[in-house]
Parts: C-alpha cells; structure tokens; sequence
C-alpha cells in the first residue's frame, strides 16, 4: 500500500453542554485515502467540515468514531485512537499543518516561528534559521521584517510566515487550510510552486482551496465534502 | 534537542486524594508524566490544582493513593516511601518548584548570585568562582543584568524576581520542575517575557513540569497537555490544542467559553 494516509468510518459532531446539550452533526462516514506525492483537495461550502476533518487528520478534533491511519515510515499511528504523546510525536515526525491563521507568540522573531519545527526535531538553530530564512525570501517576506515578531505583519504576511513554517520540514503528510486566502497572485504562484515541489518530494497533501486557479494548479484529486454530511 | 529515549514515565500518579477533615481537597488523581512532556493543570481557584500539585511534589500526604518517581538509577519508588532526607535530596537536585509568589522561592535578603549559587552548592560544587561564573550565566539566560548579581533580590522589580526564582530552580539542571501560577500576579508585557523565557528554558532543557494554572493561555502556551480540575476532580484531560478547541466535558466548554477574545 502506497498510502500514506487513510481515513475510514470517521465521523464527529459536536455536543454543546451550554446549550442544553444541543448536537450539532459535522461529518460522518469520511472515507478516502492519499497516497505519496499526491494532492487530495477537500471541496464544499462553507460549514460542511472540511477544516473539521483537517483538524481530526492533526489531532486537535477528536473522532467519535472510525479510523485515521497515518504511515510514519511503515509505522501505521491511528490518531483517532492514539495517545497524547503518541499524537505529539506523529506531529514532530510525520504531520505538517497550515492553519489559517497564524497563532503569534509574543516577542518570538518572524525567523524563529519558522525554524522552530525544525529546531524541535533537532536541526541546530543554525542551520534551521539559515533554511527558514531562504524560505522567508522565496516567500518575497523582506529581510528586515525577519527578526521581528509577526503579531504586526499584515494578514497576508502571518500567512506567508504560516506558510514557511509548514513548508518548512519534510514531513511525509501535509495538511493546508486554506493557505492562499489572503495573498496576492504573486504569491500564490510561489505557494502552487512550493506544493508542486511537495509532491515531487513524495508529501501527501490534503488542502482546502477555495481559489479555482490554485486548485487547479495542484490538486490531483478533488473530494466534494457534502457527501460526507451528517444526518442531523 | 534529542527525544528521551525511554518510554517509562518520569513519575506516575495512582489514585491520588486528599482530604482535609471532611473538606475533599482533591479525589481519585491518575495520570503518567514522561520526560521532556509539561502537564498544566487548570481550573479555577478551590478546584483543587494547588493541592494536586503539593501531593505531586510531596509536599502533602496523601489520603489515599501514591506517587511513583523515576530516579536517575532507573528505580521507580513511592515517594512516600521515602526517608526525609532522600525527599529533600530529590527536591535539591533533580526537581524544582517555581512558587507564585517569589518571595517564598527566594531568600530575600541574600544576593541574587547566592539565590542561584545556593542550588549548586546543594549538589556538590565548591569552586567559588565557578559558582560565580555559573550563577552569572544563568541570570543572563532569565535576562537579568548580570551587573546586579550582589544585589538582593528585595531590590529587583516582580518580573525579575520571577525569572530569578526561574534561574535557581533551573542552575542544577533538574529533570522535573513544578510550577504554581508562575505568571500570576505580573503585568500582561511582564508576563509575556516571562513565558516566551520559559517556553524556550522547557524546550532547550526538554524539562519536564507540571504547571498549575487558571489561565488558559498560558496552559496552550507552555503545555503539550492540559488536565482540567473542578471540585476537587479531574474533569478532562487530553493534546492541549484538543481540550481547548475541542473540549468534551461541560465544565471544560464553560471554561473555554468564558474567556474574553484581546
């Protein structure tokens, strides 16, 4: 099997204690698979799950029921399943993820929001920081913003900061939410380059792309999200 | 920074409940910490954190239930097992405990250089000037004026003396440190420095540690995993991105619900 990632069964909804314990169904029977260097692209309209499912695939949602198999290396981690620190290692080695919006830390440089997955996964500061900012150029953030914290960068900027960072380690699946919202189409080129390059590395990649031009560019397959609606 | 290579935890929490009198303190704790793995317990004042975190550090008997500890020789005895003076070599070398408030952490009227120097004198250095040096670097890792090492710390401001408690519970490279409301009571930019210092420390040491805290910022900033505690019980625990963006249990939806967005 050359899949990389595989979900089955999966399915979640959510219960609001707040509301009088109102449920509000999200998905149920997600089913696909991804392979090595492939592209799947989650498609639907707003409010049908598709950054729900990205967040299950990550761990941060969990799953009422089914599968999510993830192959690290021939080693299969079902993270519907799996342990916290079982989860946090298939993070470091194996999960790549691209949210939305940049979660800033206070005082942290631009540089080093970059190259601290790879920091984590034990690249001397150096040599992450060196890789980081050839990223951060390709990505046309200017050398003087680098060593300041992005809390104050335009949303396009967090973004191409988020971008870098995901991009940055060689992680064998990448998760991407919405990557190219709010850039120009320069720069929507380059992050459609840096996919492509993905692939060619062998990454399987699930993204959600409401752009068509970009979707086009690099999806290999596209998954329409409202079949996997819950039956409320 | 390297893994830990074993798959033993570092310390393990059976049962674990205290009472005092007929007041229930806290009821019926499990949970595995491993090393390099921060834990930040968090619920509001009463809920029983504090206490969790002094039977943790056994600093509290239990009333029921134990703690087992992994020693540097790979044994994993109850603590409360232990003789006195095995207890409090443990607290001096292979723990640390970050207090709220500095003063109860720091000797006040000694200088700062003794504050941390005191911690490695504990574990066996003798050379003056090595303490010295040691001591000096480690105020200027917590951003510290090294200048001020004479000073006593009644004379630093609440941030420093914070990130001065921080140097002489981290000086002896200890593999596990508790912490209770290490930001309570500072300023938002003070408290901001504080922790982007101590995520780096946790992450550069790969510490372990347990952090006792009501706000939930802090717990998504510092902690790979967050145990939430009400009445005295463990409500939920799980990914720290998961209990706050996904959380299960209707106390832990309240309490993620009622924080106002900046």
């Amino acid at each position: 099997m050359t899949n990389v990632l595989a979900l089955s069964a999966v399915s979640k909804t959510f219960t609001m204690h707040l509301q009088g314990g109102l449920r509000l169904p999200v998905v149920a029977g997600v089913e696909f698979a991804v392979q090595r260097g492939q592209c799947v692209v989650l498609a639907g309209p707003s409010g049908t799950g598709k950054s729900s499912i990205l967040k299950m695939i990550f761990g941060t949602y969990r799953c009422d029921s089914g599968s999510i198999l993830v192959d690290r290396d021939g080693d299969i981690v079902d993270v519907a399943s799996a342990e916290p620190r079982q989860i946090l290692a298939l993070r470091r080695a194996a999960l790549g993820y691209v949210s939305q919006f940049l979660r800033a830390i206070p005082r942290v440089a631009a540089i080093d929001v970059v190259a601290e997955p790879l920091v984590t996964a034990g690249v001397p500061r150096d040599n992450a920081r060196q890789r980081a900012g050839d990223l951060l150029s390709w990505l046309n953030i200017p050398e003087r913003l680098w060593s300041l914290p992005p809390a104050t960068f335009s949303g396009g900027e967090q973004q191409r900061v988020n971008i870098a960072r995901g991009f940055l380690s060689d992680l064998p699946v990448l998760l991407l939410d919405e990557p190219t919202a709010s850039l120009d189409a320069g720069n929507r080129a380059v992050v459609v380059d840096l996919v492509a390059e993905k692939k060619r590395r062998g990454a399987a990649i699930v993204a959600i792309v409401h752009d068509d031009d970009v979707r086009t560019a690099i999806a290999d397959t596209v998954i329409d999200v409202t079949r996997f609606a819950a039956a409320a | 920074m390297t893994q830990p290579d074993t798959d033993q935890p570092l310390l393990v929490a059976e049962g674990l409940s205290k009472w005092y009198g007929r007041q229930l303190g806290c009821r019926d704790a499990s949970f595995a910490l491993y090393e390099g793995e921060v834990i930040a317990v968090v619920g509001e004042s009463g809920s029983g954190k504090t206490t969790l975190l002094q039977l943790l550090s056994s600093q509290l008997e239990p009333s029921a239930g134990r703690v087992l500890y992994r020693m540097r020789d790979g044994s994993t005895p109850d603590l409360a097992a232990l003789g006195e003076a095995e207890r409090r070599f443990l607290f001096r070398t292979d723990w640390g405990y970050v207090h709220q408030d500095p003063a109860a952490g720091l000797r006040m009227n000694v200088s700062a250089g003794a504050n941390v120097g005191e911690r490695l004198m504990a574990v066996g250095w003798q050379h003056y000037g090595r303490i010295r040096h040691s001591a000096s670097d480690w105020l200027t890792r917590v951003e510290i004026d090294p200048a001020r090492i004479d000073e006593a710390p009644w004379s630093y401001s609440g941030g420093m003396r914070q990130r001065l408690q921080i140097a002489r519970n981290l000086v002896s490279r200890p593999r596990l440190v508790f912490m209770d409301e290490p930001t309570g009571g500072l300023d938002v930019s003070v408290q901001a420095r504080l922790l982007d210092l101590l995520r780096g420390l946790v992450a550069d040491l790969s510490l372990a540690a347990v952090i006792v805290t009501h706000d939930l910022a802090v717990a998504r900033l510092l902690s790979h995993r967050i145990i939430v505690m009400k009445d005295g019980e463990m409500v939920e625990s799980g990914l720290s991105d998961q209990v706050l963006d996904d959380p299960r249990e209707a106390y832990t939806q309240l309490l993620v619900s009622s924080i106002l967005p900046p």
